[in-house]
């Protein structure tokens, strides 16, 4: 253990700004919450409606947690942060530990230390303090800016030190993790998967029998029963799932040798498959996880929002600041409400389409797209293949986003040509999105090292879906972004007049970038 | 001297190389390689300034400079990824700059600083790239993963840097190409594996084919090179076979002796320190067996000798004329 001191204070040091984020992360996703609850329910009315339409959706259920006095602002805020608060803290805590253990060891950097006067526990115990340290500090954060804001006190320590408990859950898990694998990505997908595995756990159990939830820590936590009668003896599961993952982590550690993991590397294809040995193969595959992921999350995003059904009404209340954000066109709540719904959800998908854009800029940076030019593979080819999986890989995660909708739609009202009237119009917004991955292709070719400020469009998109009307900025300004093109379907009719414009800039500009490429440097 | 050096590039394109027997061949007809008056500027900085370089088949060239001399720079003009400001560039006969894809199918290129995929295997990366070339042969493959003794199955994430290198040199090696493009190739590899270089680029070279080598070490380049230009600040300052430079190289000597001999006004040395009975010295090669006479005299207890770096080559022969020939 010699030198843990130091390590300590050095890895504090080093994390500072880290520590900073996630922790006013985490403060602020619960301080956000309490406050959107406490704005948008003015009486008790509203309370009583939402919580009655909120108890019998079990898509709502398996998302966030078992329904328990959702009538009441501290039941409603309990309910709304548990789950995600845990996945935050379970996900700082996997990056606290990661960074400084198999991080480090990888990187080689753990060598050097460790040839000094150290203890061979010293770096591990030392990630393990600053991990400790900052879901204590996380969790009395949150349970002091809860009582500041008014709630029971009890209640509220009773969520943020359960919070507190649930990340040191993850941090242990996290540090057994580690010890698994010589790749420190691995180890992060280990651990991901180990927060992943307790979040759908509890969801299956939630809207089941319970037996699930009991099988995961953040069942644990939310079996604490915040607001809604408080116990404090599930702590002493999640204080004893600290302890022993931690300790079986130690005991890994004992066994292994420095640099290696406990399950030996898999050894990858030593040929390379047909489909890898072209440019196209080549963008896909190195392309294919952000696809697969972003498709899969946007998937689950559109659920969420067509999981509310028709319970639109008594979901966003009768704030009229809700309404001007929720329903941003004419036609009824419903309607409006799903077609906002869509917009938010191309927006977000938005992200995607840029990172997919910026990709080559990436291969260039790191040396890749040097070596691959120096084949006979042409430049336009080359472009055109990571051209071919952005385009694509849009329409796939706008589609999925589509589908994710009209399927929660359809589970919750039954209802399949209303459900089918909300999933497609998200597919209208590929021009949009593709505009602003057109965008970033006009930086790469033109000014590649600026290419970083290919985000500040889609910036510009949400401060004007967001605040547009709000503060009511000039329509000209509002027109300028892409989306506030397109009529808001459902609520509004459908044309292919704006859909083939918008898509005809989006092309025009990815062509002006892949031209502009072809008569650049690189570098 | 400045003279001397104009005669030796301007003579370097209309003489054939060296080492083994293309004399009084048209170097111009089939050459590999053929750079006039290159001139390449970043914002300000001119990193090429008229450069002149000419490769021919069969011949494996060596193109030595200090770093930041411009190397880089020119291979990556030679790849079509920068385009010329100036001056006239010929891969086989071709322009790298239009023709760019359809010439990389007779050349391999290994950089000096391998960046792998990290998810990608080695034998992928091999088959990858080789495949983009234009196809490899199996055969060869199998017996260059073996002669280097690599893992095909690891991961880029886990490689070492030398691993890295050896994966994108078998990737060159066993593509059938009619040009190598080495940029420093073998910073990573151990002693052992460099033997193992050097026979597969000899190899390579007896089939007919050429090599671009480029590197800081003066020593790899006598090792595998027939002709060798020398770049500083863009511009090439000597061209040639090895003999035609042979004038540029001394010998440092360092000796111990049992008594201490007067060396001081010998013919050919240079930099004299005399501490009693050790004296080192800098001798130009073609005095050396004076030199040493001079040294048995007094009686050799101790003796070593090195060639001299590459940067006391520079700093001597080039360090002020270059300085004062800048505009």
């Amino acid at each position: 253990m010699t030198g843990t001191g130091t390590f300590l204070r050095t890895f504090l040091r080093r994390d500072r700004w880290m520590l900073l984020w996630w922790i006013l992360g985490g403060v602020g996703l619960f301080m956000a919450t309490v406050y959107s609850v406490d704005q948008l329910y003015a009486t008790q009315a509203d309370y009583d409606a939402a919580a009655a339409s909120m108890e019998g959706n079990a898509a709502f259920i398996a998302m966030a947690g078992p329904a328990r006095a959702l009538d009441t602002l501290g039941g409603q805020t309990a309910w709304q942060t548990t789950a995600f608060g845990a996945i935050l803290a379970g996900l700082m805590s996997m990056f606290l530990v990661g960074r400084h253990t198999r991080a480090e060891e990888e990187s080689g950097r753990d060598e050097l230390l460790r040839a000094a006067a150290v203890g061979r526990y010293a770096t591990t115990t030392a990630a393990l303090l600053v991990a400790v340290l900052a879901n204590l500090v996380l969790g009395l954060l949150v349970s002091l800016g809860l009582t500041a804001y008014g709630l029971a006190a009890p209640d509220s320590f009773g969520l943020g030190l359960g919070l507190t408990a649930t990340g040191w859950v993850f941090t242990g898990t996290a540090l057994v993790a580690m010890q698994l694998t010589a790749s420190t990505r691995s180890a992060y997908g280990v651990a991901g998967v180990v927060i992943a595995v307790s979040y759908v756990l509890r969801a299956i159990g939630d809207i089941g029998n319970g037996v699930l939830s009991w099988c995961s820590p953040i069942g644990w936590y939310q079996a604490m029963h915040q607001f809604s009668g408080l116990r404090w003896w599930p702590v002493l599961l999640l204080l004893g799932g600290a302890v022993a993952a931690t300790s079986a982590a130690y005991l890994l550690l004992d066994r292994r040798d420095h640099g290696s993991g406990v399950l030996a590397a898999r050894p990858g294809p030593a040929i390379a498959s047909r489909g890898l040995r072209s440019g196209l193969g080549l963008a896909w595959r190195l392309q294919r996880g952000g696809v697969v992921g972003w498709a899969g999350g946007m998937f689950l995003a559109g659920l969420a929002y067509g999981a509310i059904g028709d319970d639109v009404k008594s979901l966003i209340g009768d704030s009229q600041t809700s309404q001007d954000l929720f329903v941003q066109s004419g036609g009824d709540l419903v309607s409006g409400f799903y077609g906002t719904s869509i917009l938010m959800l191309a927006v977000i998908s938005a992200g995607f389409a840029i990172s997919s854009a910026l990709r080559p800029r990436g291969e260039e940076e790191n040396g890749h797209l040097e070596v691959l030019l120096a084949t006979a593979l042409p430049r336009s080819r080359w472009l055109l293949g990571h051209v071919a999986v952005t385009v694509l890989g849009t329409v796939l995660v706008l589609g999925l986003s589509g589908a994710g909708l009209g399927l929660g739609y359809l589970l919750v009202t039954g209802d399949g040509a209303a459900a089918w009237d909300v999933a497609w119009p998200v597919v209208q917004y590929v021009g949009p999105v593709l505009v602003l991955s057109g965008l970033a292709r006009v930086m790469f070719g033109c000014l590649p090292r600026w290419t970083v400020l290919a985000w500040v469009p889609l910036a510009f998109a949400v401060v004007v879906m967001l605040f547009g009307d709000l503060f009511q900025l000039p329509q000209w300004l509002q027109d300028v972004s892409p989306f506030e093109h397109l009529p808001m379907v459902p609520a509004e009719d459908f044309a292919w007049g704006p859909v083939i414009g918008v898509a005809a800039v989006a092309a025009l500009l990815s062509v002006a970038g892949q031209v502009a490429f072809r008569r650049r440097d690189v570098h | 001297m400045l003279s001397d050096f104009i005669y030796l590039s301007r003579t370097a394109r209309t003489r054939p190389p060296g080492r083994d027997g293309h004399y009084g061949r048209s170097v111009t007809a089939d050459s590999v390689i053929d750079i006039q008056g290159l001139v390449k500027t970043f914002g300000s900085l001119r990193a090429l300034d008229g450069l002149d370089l000419a490769v021919g088949p069969g011949e494996v060239h060596g193109f030595l400079g200090p770093n930041g001399a411009g190397k880089s720079t020119t291979i990556r003009v030679l790849l079509g990824l920068l385009r010329r400001d100036e001056g006239v560039v010929r891969l086989f006969g071709g322009d790298p700059w239009t023709q760019a894809a359809e010439l990389h199918r007779r050349l391999a290129y290994v950089p000096g600083d391998v960046n792998l995929w990290p998810n990608l295997t080695g034998g992928e990366v091999i088959d990858l790239l080789a495949g983009l070339r234009g196809g490899l042969d199996r055969a060869r493959r199998a017996r260059l993963i073996d002669a280097f003794e690599l893992d095909p199955t690891k991961r880029g994430r886990a490689y070492s840097k030398g691993n890295r290198q050896k994966v994108a040199l078998v990737a060159a090696l066993a593509s059938d190409v009619d040009l190598l493009v080495l940029d420093e190739p073998t910073s990573g590899l151990d002693p052992l594996m460099e033997e193992v270089f050097q026979g597969e680029v000899d190899a390579f070279r007896d089939r007919g084919h050429a090599v671009l080598l480029s590197s800081h070490i003066l020593a790899e380049v006598e090792q595998l090179c027939d002709r060798v230009s020398i770049i500083r600040a863009g511009r090439v300052v000597e061209a040639g076979s090895l003999a035609d430079l042979r004038h540029l190289t001394r010998t440092s000597v360092a000796a111990e002796l049992e008594r201490p001999v007067d060396l001081d006004g010998l013919a050919g040395v240079h930099d004299l320190v005399v501490e009693g009975t050790r004296v080192r010295f800098q001798v130009d090669t073609a005095q050396l067996d004076p030199a040493l006479r001079a040294l048995v005299g007094g009686g050799v207890r101790t003796l070593t000798s090195q060639p001299p770096t590459l940067e006391e080559l520079f700093l001597r022969h080039y360090g002020d004329e270059i300085e004062t020939s800048e505009p």
